[in-house]
């Protein structure tokens, strides 16, 4: 079993990249910062020869999942969202309006193109984490995408090769 | 028409600056909870980069570069936690230790040793050591007459090679009995160097 260390450093940048796609980049480094903590405790247990990977993509979708439990227990408070949100860069190099297109998403694609496109698990594995079979998880990434194309005008502007 | 989307999904890289708070993070909060079993870190010396690892119980590893540290990190996450972070604060006494012996401000180490990776007579060896004083030698022979197995002196030889903290529990103080350096796990010219420091003090 290979030191955590190798762990955080193999696969830190990619469960970060994730977070940012499941939680969004304001409450990413929190969602990283809990799913290698409960990784570190779990880690002797994890049977030699596991997909640290796959492991460290379903942590954080389980953390993620108990964050929204407990955020919809608490009475939120009155969620102003601006019509049209101002273009910019957020932290970790995201236009603003890339992760408005996300956010927009049904949940189960959000997650699916989160874990198959950021994570890299193939559809299996993510239909192991998400639940439902892996043709399932793979519609999920593709209707994800899809929907992505159209609603995420700045891709239109790139392919286009216009700058703003 | 060429597919941008997963490239801007991706986003660049995370900064350095960002995974760095991240891990600094992950050490303080592992520490709060008692999940981090083995701290390292690296420091330079005059017998190269040096590896220093520590548990709860005191510094466990000191290892030269020709050992080959990922061998090393591996080696504690097999044999004593997998539970292995690098955590310069953890072993701020340690290093500073280190710094004024090799500056020949320091003759004794007051940090505590895990021994653990050491059993049985080679771990009575490495008790033994502690005995020796800085600038003055031992002989193997003496250091098996010592450990109680007069007769052991292979073995002694085989307790400093596989000193699992070199330096600290000085064991490049053994040599042999005809006045030649000996082995040593950092290679003789490390033992050369930290004879001759201790000689020049």
């Amino acid at each position: 079993m290979q030191p955590f260390e190798s762990v955080v450093q193999q696969h830190g940048a990619t469960v970060l990249r994730v977070c940012r796609a499941v939680v969004g980049p304001d409450a990413a480094e929190d969602a990283w910062s809990e799913t290698f903590l409960s990784a570190l405790q779990a880690y002797p247990s994890l049977p030699p020869g596991s997909d640290v990977r796959a492991w460290l993509v379903t942590i954080a979708h389980r953390r993620a999942v108990d964050q929204a439990r407990s955020r919809a227990r608490r009475p939120l408070p009155s969620q102003d969202v601006p019509e049209r949100p101002a273009r910019g860069p957020v932290p970790g190099g995201w236009e603003e309006d890339l992760w408005e297109a996300l956010r927009a998403l049904p949940d189960k694609q959000r997650l699916a193109v989160a874990y198959h496109h950021l994570g890299g698990l193939p559809h299996v594995e993510v239909a192991a984490v998400l639940g439902g079979t892996p043709a399932a998880a793979r519609k999920a990434a593709s209707d994800g995408i899809a929907t992505l194309r159209r609603t995420y005008r700045a891709q239109d502007d790139l392919t286009e090769g216009a700058r703003r | 028409m060429t597919d941008l989307l997963p490239d801007l999904l991706h986003g660049p890289d995370p900064d350095p600056a960002t995974m760095a708070a991240l891990h600094a993070r992950l050490v303080a909060e592992a520490s709060h909870r008692d999940l981090l079993d083995v701290a390292f870190t690296t420091l330079d010396s005059p017998v190269g980069p040096l590896l220093v690892a520590a548990t709860a119980e005191g510094l466990v590893r000191v290892a030269f570069e020709a050992e080959g540290h990922d061998r090393v990190l591996d080696d504690l996450g097999r044999l004593v936690s997998p539970r292995v972070l690098r955590a310069p604060a953890r072993l701020g006494a340690v290093t500073r230790e280190l710094d004024e012996y090799f500056a020949g401000r320091r003759h004794d180490f007051d940090v505590a040793v895990d021994l653990r990776l050491a059993t049985g007579f080679r771990r009575r060896v490495l008790t033994h050591l502690r005995d020796v004083a800085y600038g003055s030698t031992s002989s193997y022979s003496s250091l098996a007459a010592a450990s109680g197995s007069p007769g052991a002196v292979r073995a002694v030889g085989t307790a400093c090679a596989t000193n699992p903290v070199p330096v600290v529990v000085p064991c490049h103080r053994v040599v042999r009995s005809d006045g030649s350096i000996g082995q040593y796990r950092g290679g003789p010219a490390a033992k050369r160097v930290l004879l001759d420091l201790e000689r020049v003090v």
